[in-house]
């Protein structure tokens, strides 16, 4: 029981390291928003562990932090997509998917006339 | 044997959260970040957390998983510029290191977990009598930590109405999404046909168990809402357009019913939020009637994204 909780303890460590790599080498957005949802899951299940550690007898986890995993979750989904939404818009004004500083400069005129 | 399912789950699950970094096409990474969130969800059953692992399989690897993949088709012709911007070794060696020591800080952490573990399960059951609700995730979400689960209401629906926000002018009040055209004889347009009453009722089965099983609205709800984007890519109905007033109310009506009720509970329990003695579970049912339609759509509508035609 404690072995099964220690072990996926340590793989959310190793997600959060893998999602926290992928999000400052990859440089495409969407990779980054996608490695921001690893970091997210490694952090859930480190939570989920500490639920599984304090299952009584009746639960096998303690509802408390299980119910605001709940809560996460749906948070986690919404600001993913907003994230994903800001993206696409990105991409349609400037045509290029790219967070680099100097990349947009195109799109000023062109957001001009699209929104006359 | 156990063991060794375990431990292969989790070396599967790391080597798709790998993938997900290396592959070269997002499209593939994003595929491979579906079957991994998959595979989470075996994890939520072996740590005991059932409704976890529901809310995990239709929202963080289902619903999550389709916007993710509908992106990733969308920028694909963008792909080639993007990866351009690799960053130098040095920047990928700072970063493996800065993520190497955050892993090991927290692997350090789980070892040092204190034995035995702080728990609120005690106080959960001392109190679950009194919610008259017999699943204690539900009593948590909906009587002990209402005022979470009322934010979280909320929050989906800014994240939506965030979303809308970044419609082009000529769009807003439109239709969200392109106008989905599909073979109306090809298998897309069956499967929307066929699978929306097996949906509807296995989406309402687990919210109506929710009460006393694994279960609940927020899962019944994405179960719900996946049904009718089903509907909506099949070409079989389109978005509403985002105008409509009557579209509006749908949405507020969950969160309103719910402030409704946790503003009358200073009245007659002396709290917000707080339930009169006795009529905690009705006013749980008549929350969770009430939020499980406005999940459905806010969550179906942040899916479908910003509007992108005009209502017409």
């Amino acid at each position: 029981m404690t072995d099964a909780a220690t072990l996926f303890g340590l793989c959310a460590a190793a997600l959060v390291g893998i999602g926290l790599y992928a999000f400052i080498v990859n440089p495409q957005p969407l990779r980054k928003i996608v490695a921001f949802n690893v970091i997210g899951n490694g952090v859930f299940v480190l939570f989920g562990v500490i639920a599984r550690r304090g299952g009584m007898l009746e639960w096998g986890g303690d509802p408390v932090p299980q119910a605001l995993l709940i809560t996460g979750l749906v948070v986690a989904f919404s600001a993913t997509a907003l994230a994903v939404a800001l993206l696409l818009r990105l991409a349609d004004e400037t045509g290029a998917a790219t967070l680099a500083a100097d990349a947009p400069e195109g799109a000023k005129a062109d957001a001009g006339a699209g929104d006359g | 044997m156990m063991e060794a399912f375990n431990v292969g789950l989790a070396l599967l699950i790391l080597a798709l959260a790998v993938w997900t970094v290396v592959a070269r096409d997002t499209f593939a990474a994003v595929v491979g970040f579906v079957a991994y969130g998959l595979l989470l969800t075996l994890v939520w059953v072996q740590l005991h957390g059932i409704d976890v692992a529901l809310t995990e399989a239709a929202l963080g690897s289902g619903l999550t998983g389709a916007l993710l993949i509908g992106a990733a088709a969308r920028l694909r012709k963008t792909e080639g510029a993007a990866r351009a911007e690799r960053p130098g070794v040095s920047t990928r060696v700072a970063a493996a290191l800065a993520a190497g020591c955050v892993t090991a800080a927290l692997a350090v952490a789980v070892l040092a977990l204190p034995d035995p573990a702080p728990t609120l399960a005690p106080e959960t059951a001392a109190n679950i009598a009194a919610t008259g609700v017999g699943n204690p995730i539900t009593a948590v979400l909906l009587a002990f930590r209402a005022m979470d689960t009322l934010l979280e209401a909320i929050v989906v629906l800014f994240a939506m109405i965030g979303v809308w926000s970044l419609a082009p002018d000529r769009a807003w009040g439109g239709r969200p999404g392109p106008l989905h055209r599909a073979d109306p004889d090809g298998i897309l347009a069956y499967l929307a046909r066929v699978l929306p009453p097996i949906g509807l009722v296995v989406g309402l089965y687990i919210f109506w168990i929710g009460a006393d099983l694994p279960g609940g609205k927020f899962q019944g709800a994405t179960i719900l809402a996946a049904m009718w984007l089903l509907v909506v890519m099949a070409g079989l109905a389109d978005t509403p357009p985002i105008g409509s007033a009557r579209l509006r109310i749908a949405l507020v009506a969950g969160p309103v019913v719910f402030i409704a009720i946790g503003a009358a509970g200073v009245a007659t329990a002396g709290a917000f939020l707080a339930y009169p003695d006795g009529l905690a579970k009705p006013l749980i049912k008549v929350i969770e009637w009430a939020l499980l339609p406005s999940l459905a759509l806010t969550l179906a509508l942040i899916l479908a994204g910003a509007p992108e035609r005009p209502a017409k």
